[in-house]
C-alpha cells in the first residue's frame, strides 16, 4: 500500500514539471509534436529507472555516514554527492546508449537521439537529489519513486505536445507566439494539476 | 573598453537574455522565485558558477580532448557548484535549506554548459569570465523581477519586510495566494517574454 501511495504521489502530486520545474529545458524544446515528445518521455522514464536505484545504493552505502556505510560509520563523503551523481548519470547514459545500439537497433532509432540530451536533463539529477532528501527505506521505494516521477514527466510532455499541436492553428498575438504562449500554457496546465494536491493517500 | 567586450557584457543581459530569448536554464530556477531573498542568493550562486567555470574551462581549453569534453565540463561545473554549496552551508544555512536541491541543479543548468560550449572553449580566460558573469546576471535579472512580483503580490513583503501597509489590509485588501504557487512563475515569465518581444519586434517568431 505504501508503494502505491508513493507511486501515485510522485506521478500527480509531486509532479516533476508542475511542482518542481525539473527538466524544463528539454520539456519546452522537444514538445513541438507528440511523436518526439513520446520518445523523449520514454527515454526519461528508462534512464530514471536505471540511475536512481544506483545512486540510492551509492548514497546509502558509501556517501552517508552511519551504520550502513561500508567505509565505517564516521566517514562523511556527502559533499561528493553532486559530482558522483552526475558522473554516474553521464556514465550510465553512455552505457545505455551503447547497449541499446548493439542489441536493439529499432529502439535505438527511436530513442537514440534523445539519450545524450538526457545526461543534462535536470529531472534525472533532480530525481537523485530528491531521493537524497527523502530518506527512502529501501531500494524498492527508490525504484517506485523513479518510475512514478518518470511517468509524471512523460504524461506532462505528451500532454503539452498535444496542446501545442493544436495551438499552431490558433490566432496568438505575434509577440506571444512560440515560447511565450507555451510558458503560459504550461502555467495553466500546472493550475489544473494542482487539483491533485488535496488528495491524501 | 572596446566595443566587442562591451557587447560580451551587455548583450546577455537584455538582447540575448538566456531565459527569455534563448530559453535556457529554466529548470533550476523558477521554484526559488517565491521570495526575493532566495532569488537573490540563487542569482549570485549562478553568476559565480557560470563565471568561474567558464574561466577554468577557458584556461584548460587547449588541453581538453574534444571527445571527452562534455564529461570534463560537467566535472568543472560540478566542482564549482560544490564550492558554492559548501560556502552556503557554512555561512547561510537557512537559505541553503530553503533552496534545497536547486543549488545542486545548477550543474545541469543549460546556461553554464551552454556558455562553456559556445564561448569559453574558443576564447581567452578574461573575456570568458566576463561572458559567464554577464550571462549569469541576465539570468539573475529575470529571477529577481519574477521574485519581486511574486513576493509583493503573494506575501505583501519585499526581502521579508512588510511593504503593503496594514491600513490597506484593513480596507479589505488580500494577498493573492495563487502568485505563490508554482504555475504563476511560468505565467509571469510568459508575460515578461511578451513584453520584451513587443518592444524588440525582431525576436518574434513567425
Amino acid at each position: 500500500m505504501e508503494y502505491l501511495s508513493l507511486f501515485v504521489r510522485s506521478i500527480f502530486i509531486d509532479n516533476m514539471i508542475f511542482s518542481f520545474f525539473l527538466g524544463m529545458c528539454s520539456f519546452l524544446a522537444v514538445s513541438k509534436n507528440v511523436k518526439t515528445a513520446n520518445g523523449l518521455g520514454l527515454a526519461v522514464i528508462f534512464v530514471l529507472l536505471v540511475t536512481l536505484p544506483i545512486n540510492y545504493l551509492l548514497n546509502t552505502y558509501i556517501l552517508t555516514p552511519g551504520e550502513k556505510c561500508i567505509l565505517g560509520p564516521d566517514v562523511d563523503l556527502s559533499f561528493l554527492s553532486f559530482i558522483l551523481f552526475i558522473a554516474i548519470i553521464a556514465a550510465i547514459v553512455q552505457i545505455v546508449e551503447m547497449v541499446v545500439e548493439k542489441f536493439s537497433p529499432s529502439l535505438y532509432a527511436s530513442l537514440g537521439i534523445f539519450l545524450p540530451l538526457i545526461a543534462v536533463n535536470c529531472a534525472i539529477l533532480g530525481g537523485s537529489l530528491f531521493m537524497q532528501q527523502k530518506d527512502f527505506a529501501n531500494v524498492g521505494e527508490a525504484t517506485t519513486y523513479a518510475l512514478g516521477s518518470g511517468i509524471g514527466w512523460y504524461l506532462a510532455i505528451v500532454a503539452l505536445a498535444a496542446i501545442r499541436e493544436r495551438l499552431s492553428y490558433s490566432n496568438v498575438p505575434p509577440a506571444l507566439k512560440g515560447i511565450g504562449i507555451t510558458f503560459i500554457t504550461v502555467g495553466l496546465m500546472g493550475i489544473a494539476f494542482m487539483t491533485f494536491m488535496g488528495i491524501s493517500l | 573598453m572596446d566595443a566587442k567586450l562591451k557587447e560580451t557584457i551587455f548583450n546577455p543581459i537584455f538582447k540575448s537574455n538566456p531565459i527569455t530569448v534563448l530559453v535556457l536554464g529554466i529548470c533550476s530556477s523558477l521554484a526559488v522565485t517565491v521570495e526575493l531573498k532566495g532569488a537573490f542568493v540563487m542569482a549570485l550562486s549562478v553568476i559565480a558558477v557560470t563565471g568561474l567555470s567558464s574561466f577554468v574551462a577557458s584556461i584548460l581549453r587547449n588541453t581538453i580532448p574534444n571527445r571527452v569534453r562534455i564529461i570534463i565540463q560537467l566535472v568543472i561545473v560540478a566542482l564549482m557548484v560544490i564550492l558554492v554549496d559548501q560556502l552556503l552551508k557554512a555561512y547561510a544555512y537557512s537559505i541553503d535549506k530553503q533552496l534545497s536541491v536547486y543549488i545542486g541543479l545548477i550543474i545541469t543548468n543549460c546556461i553554464v554548459m551552454g556558455r562553456i560550449e559556445a564561448f569559453a572553449l574558443g576564447n581567452k580566460p578574461i573575456p570568458s569570465l566576463l561572458d559567464g558573469i554577464a550571462n549569469g546576471a541576465g539570468y539573475g535579472l529575470i529571477l529577481i523581477v519574477v521574485a519581486f512580483f511574486r513576493e509583493l503580490f503573494g506575501s505583501g513583503t519585499l526581502f521579508g519586510v512588510q511593504v503593503i501597509p496594514q491600513a490597506l489590509y484593513d480596507l479589505g485588501y488580500m494577498n493573492n495566494g495563487l502568485v505563490i504557487l508554482p504555475p504563476m512563475a511560468l505565467i509571469l515569465i510568459g508575460v515578461i517574454i511578451w513584453i520584451q518581444r513587443s518592444i524588440q519586434k525582431d525576436l518574434q517568431e513567425k
